[in-house]
């Protein structure tokens, strides 16, 4: 302690002023993130004349009423939201199982197109998915899957930057002795693929299971292109549509809390799985 | 891989054909859902083909006609400069906060207090569904909405300002949204980065009476130059995918007059309209465009520094 102020007097700002100034910008910055969700909050509760009136930072009292007015209304909100959980979990489950395998695959053996494989899947990571769509709606055109969820699911099974953060995390969690060990155990390599080296594996699945689960939840421009029938459309799509129709004939107060039903899921599994989270970012991503 | 026959084992050599099983599911799934579609897109470009009212027209080869098309009538360069625009708008603030909240909390003089709550705090918008987010902020900066509304009450403006009326009110908006959301996402990266130099540096500077500011600039940012170029790339990468929260909150017309229009907006807008031709010449050239820049950006961070040696050094050790 004593040599901190001893260095402070020597040059720039003191100490207590930097601190002063660092947990100010930060409480603007909590500010900032979190004023929106608020507003979104309050006004959800508010009724439709009520919000007419003006702006306060004090939640009404018709946050059921807004509630069941939108569940009794036309958008298939519930639908959506059931629709946007099977394509989540579905394409997310399948997305890390196969990437853990593909990375399983250039950890574990030695085989001649090995280093070409790695190199074509680190070269491809970088294409965005979006340069493919038009060719993606023809083919499944082509496959007649148009309004099913199998061209949003299966895809994910090839998912080259969680194969890639898999294959990061198996050099420091996954000793090749461990799989050798299995071996002499007498178990095949599936068996040793599933039971020995998937458990290892497992604070990586989690963290790529939220990540991919959460992406395929918000993603909007692919099921935006697939998916037209009213009872298969996700939770983005109806959201957007919401902002496509003619807004003011909307009663302000079921906009609000049909917007909040898509934000706050999202954000009571997040605060509950936080650390987790904030972890698994800068796991995957410094080491890539 | 060429590593020989290290043992010349048949059994190793059992095993090692499960590495091409276990890579079945992958390379048959990616052929088929990236690799084709990859292909049609690209031999889509080169054909004449769109709806003409009800009427469809073509498929007839031209060549390279819709390439021309499409630098010609000045589209292209438009979105593109909006895109960069708006990109460049949310990237700087970005950048410049994540330095400076990542400095913080990694600096250990200051011991900043609720570090976690904070960093729970900025990375929550990055994971919010960026269509409701957008709708949100439709509502909330609305001509009559709440921001006006306010506003005008306080006595800022007088009359409501038309945020989407305004390049720099829908540009602005676009930007303050992808700051928000991606700013917690890439002081966590940097952060990373931050607490894996060497603490004897940090030690030394202090006691040779370096100032909080001189390490900064001095140590940390040097050592931070392949990590700040990982962000810079992919970030650049997802600001050319920009689409989510354009096409919401203008409704997919880019107000005002298609100047927040994006690229992938515009791709869009040509797969609805069934205009194969173009939107094939578009992605090719977005192919080409994210390909270019990405190696750009690579090579004009890496010139003078061994940033690509630390880099290799860094993964290994990882």
């Amino acid at each position: 302690m004593r040599q901190d102020k001893e260095y402070n007097v020597e040059g720039g700002l003191g100490l207590t002023v930097r601190r002063v100034i660092a947990y100010t910008v930060l409480i603007l910055l909590t500010f900032l993130c979190l004023f929106w969700f608020y507003i979104l909050f309050v006004n959800a509760s508010r009724a439709h004349s009520d919000l007419a009136r003006g702006f306060t930072l004090v939640p009404g009292s018709y946050l059921i009423k807004n509630w069941k007015a939108v569940m009794g209304g036309t958008q298939p909100i519930v639908k959506g939201m059931v629709n946007s959980f099977i394509v989540a979990a579905c394409a997310s489950v399948l997305s890390v199982y196969f990437s853990t395998m593909t990375a399983y695959a250039i950890h574990v053996y030695d085989f001649k197109a090995k280093k070409a494989i790695f190199t074509f899947i680190l070269a491809v990571m970088m294409i965005p998915t979006q340069v493919t769509a038009l060719g993606f709606i023809k083919l499944v055109q082509g496959i007649k899957l148009e309004n099913s969820f199998i061209p949003l699911v299966i895809p994910a099974i090839a998912a080259p930057a969680t194969f890639y953060y898999m294959k990061q995390y198996m050099e420091s969690a996954l000793p090749h002795a461990i799989v050798e060990a299995a071996r002499i155990d007498g178990a095949n390599e599936v068996r040793t693929f599933n039971t020995i080296s998937m458990p290892m594996m497992k604070p990586a699945i989690a963290v790529q299971l939220i990540f991919t689960f959460v992406f395929n939840w918000n993603n909007y421009f692919t099921p935006a292109l697939i998916l037209h029938d009213d009872k298969k459309k996700t939770l983005p799509i109806l959201i957007a549509q919401l902002r496509s129709a003619d807004f003011l004939k909307f009663d302000m107060g079921q906009v609000y809390v049909t917007i909040a039903f898509s934000i706050f899921p999202v954000i009571v599994v997040y605060l509950c799985l936080s650390r987790f989270i904030v972890g698994g970012v800068a796991l995957g991503s410094v080491k890539g | 891989m060429a590593n020989g026959p290290k043992t010349g084992n048949s059994r190793v050599v059992k095993y090692n054909k499960w590495g091409y099983i276990f890579l079945i599911p992958f390379v048959l799934v990616y052929l088929v859902f990236q690799m084709i579609p990859l292909i049609t897109t690209i031999y889509n470009s080169f054909f004449e083909n769109y709806m003409s009212g009800l009427k469809q027209i073509g498929p007839n080869f031209i060549g390279l006609e819709n390439y021309k098309e499409i630098v010609s009538n000045g589209d292209l360069i438009n979105y593109t400069r909006n895109t960069l625009i708006m990109w460049v708008l949310g990237f700087v603030p970005q950048i410049f906060f994540s330095l400076l909240l990542g400095a913080w909390f990694s600096d250990q003089r200051l011991r900043v207090r609720c570090a976690g709550f904070f960093k729970t705090v900025i990375y929550l918008p990055n994971l919010i569904m960026a269509a409701s987010f957008a709708m949100l902020f439709f509502t909330l900066f609305a001509d009559s909405g709440p921001i006006n509304t306010t506003l005008i009450n306080w006595g800022v403006f007088s009359e409501p300002y038309k945020f989407l009326e305004h390049a720099a009110g829908s540009r602005g908006l676009v930007a303050f949204m992808n700051f928000l959301m991606w700013f917690g996402n890439t002081t966590i990266l940097l952060m990373a980065g931050m607490m894996g130099i060497d603490g004897s540096l940090f030690e030394a500077a202090q006691v040779d009476g370096a100032t909080s500011t001189q390490v900064f600039f001095r140590i940390t940012l040097p050592l931070l130059r392949p990590i700040l170029l990982y962000v810079m790339i992919t970030s650049l990468i997802g600001g050319l995918q920009m689409f989510d929260v354009p096409q919401v909150l203008t409704n997919g017309k880019g107000n005002p007059a298609r100047m927040s229009m994006t690229l992938i907006m515009y791709l869009n807008n040509h797969l609805y309209s069934k205009n194969f031709g173009m939107a094939g010449a578009l992605s090719v050239f977005l192919f080409i465009i994210t390909g270019i820049l990405s190696l750009l950006v690579y090579r004009f961070s890496v010139r003078d520094n061994n940033a690509d040696e630390v880099k290799k050094r860094s993964r290994n050790k990882a």
